[in-house]
């Protein structure tokens, strides 16, 4: 097949699963939530959540308005195809996909304001790796506003350690209070320099719910933190019942001698995001089939 | 779950007998104003411009939804509620300005709107943040939008709504609010949870 021709239907059809259907993983680590809950509050928070992605799945409506700032995440071998084909595309898509499905229109560009097809300067974000076999991975990020504006980036002292790790997050989540529409999903990025971390962060957002760090050291922590954060008591949408925080996933670098950074990205209950895998003879939506 | 059917105009009176904790829907015009929505506003008032759309509900939603024009107008497809403490320091002034008796957001507001809140008689309710869908199933009819040149999530958006709710009041007339209550308890989590850590060798 013609990877280019293929990958401007896959891209729409993932624009498309990302803004009104939550990856299977996610949709289930939820309902798990949604049928522990006893608190009354809670309960009706859960209900219209339910509710909410339901409808969104069946009527094929973006299930929360803020459709976010698109980026997409490329995993290729040798950079295939070439990636300036590869944008064009990813720019055209978005702008067919902004009007059918529809998105919401929120590439703002300074002095010119609202684009009104979600390609603004720079964006689409595209991030490319590199990839050892012939198979083209692609994940598209539908993160809104209120989820990014409480990401954190502690640059810290090294002989903070692990324990001041633990202490940033904590102070981020609680910071974070009711903002970022909880139960929240936090990525944590680790060493490397300082946008290293932040991109670690965003990335480890798309770790499936409930894999954990394959270093025994880093699964604990996410296993302490996860345990420790739902102690602050923010509760679904901050009112206080219910869990805090769903998940908390490591993804590490090695770090500079002077500095100890980390970042920390959040999503919203809401954690949209939809890869294809696509070979030379079949494209699999990994996220939302199966 | 007893729920108060609130129909617009809602009036100071009526909101004055709310209290946190209570659920409520709203049946009538409602507007939308965001971030650049609000600085507009105000520099209306404060030039004594009349506002060109209708707020007589005295109903504000914190909403940029995700509409398509159609051929007899405007289709409403998500209108979840946007972060609210965004609009903390316009937020005074606006009710003060336009008689806003209802904010519909998510996640709270703080001091000098509680304050404004009390003075001027108006409530803050929560609808739950992500659940565009089920809000847009609410909305009958688009009656207005309004200063599109600031795109779609922050122009005005004039609704007719029918029973929009459950809506939590979480900030009543009385300067209660639950989400400081559960931010006093979160914070006060917090300084255990580091001076735990710090005694933890």
């Amino acid at each position: 097949m013609d990877l280019l021709e293929t990958l401007e239907k896959v891209t729409f059809k993932l624009l498309e699963l990302a803004a009104t259907a939550l990856p299977k993983k996610v949709e289930a680590q939820l309902n798990r939530v949604i049928q522990e809950e006893k608190s009354e509050i809670g309960e009706n928070q859960l209900a219209i959540i339910a509710k909410n992605i339901q409808s969104a799945k069946i009527l094929k409506r973006p299930l929360c308005q803020d459709t976010g700032l698109i980026s997409f995440f490329i995993q290729s071998r040798n950079n295939f195809p070439n990636p300036s084909q590869v944008r064009n595309i990813l720019v055209k898509v978005t702008k067919k996909a902004t009007q059918a499905i529809p998105l919401r229109p929120n590439a703002i560009n300074f002095f010119e304001g609202n684009t009104g097809t979600n390609v603004g300067e720079l964006i689409p974000w595209i991030y490319w790796t590199d990839r050892s076999d012939s198979t083209f991975e692609i994940t598209v990020q539908l993160k809104g506003g209120g989820s990014s504006n409480i990401s954190r980036l502690y640059m810290l002292n090294p002989t903070e350690g692990i324990k001041g790790i633990k202490k940033a997050i904590i102070e981020a989540v609680a910071s974070a209070g009711s903002r970022g529409c909880p139960p929240y999903t936090i990525g944590i990025g680790l060493g490397g320099t300082e946008d290293v971390a932040m991109l670690l962060a965003k990335k480890a957002l798309l770790i499936p719910p409930d894999q954990r760090n394959s270093r025994k050291e880093f699964a604990e922590i996410e296993l302490d933190l996860i345990q420790t954060l739902n102690t602050l008591g923010i509760g679904i949408m901050g009112l206080g019942y219910g869990p805090s925080v769903l998940d908390v996933h490591i993804m590490q670098a090695a770090r500079h001698p002077a500095s100890l950074p980390v970042g920390i990205s959040f999503s919203c209950w809401a954690l949209r995001y939809a890869t294809a895998r696509i070979t030379e003879d079949k494209i699999e939506y990994i996220t939302h089939e199966g | 779950m007893a729920l108060i059917n609130l129909k617009t105009p809602i009036e100071e009176a009526q909101v004055r007998k709310l209290h946190i904790g209570d659920h409520i829907t709203i049946s009538g015009t409602i507007f939308t104003a965001r971030d650049e929505a609000h600085l507009r506003a105000l520099q209306f008032a404060r030039d004594n411009r009349p506002l060109p759309f209708a707020t007589q509900g005295n109903v504000l939603y914190h909403c940029g939804p995700v509409a398509r024009q159609i051929d007899s107008g405007w289709e409403v497809l998500s209108a979840g509620p946007t972060t609210s403490t965004r609009l903390e320091k316009f937020e005074a002034e606006f009710i003060k300005s336009f008689g806003i008796t209802v904010i519909i957001g998510k996640g709270g507001m703080l001091e000098q709107t509680q304050e404004a809140l009390k003075e001027y008689g108006a409530v803050y309710c929560n609808f739950t943040g992500g659940a565009g869908v089920i809000a847009a199933n609410f909305i009958e009819k688009v009656e207005q939008v309004i200063w599109l040149d600031l795109g779609i999530p922050e122009a005005v958006w004039v609704f007719k709504v029918k029973e929009f709710g459950p809506l939590l009041v979480a900030i009543d007339t009385y300067k209660n609010s639950i989400f400081d209550n559960v931010q006093k308890h979160v914070v006060a989590r917090k300084d255990i949870l580091l001076k735990e850590l710090e005694a933890d060798k």
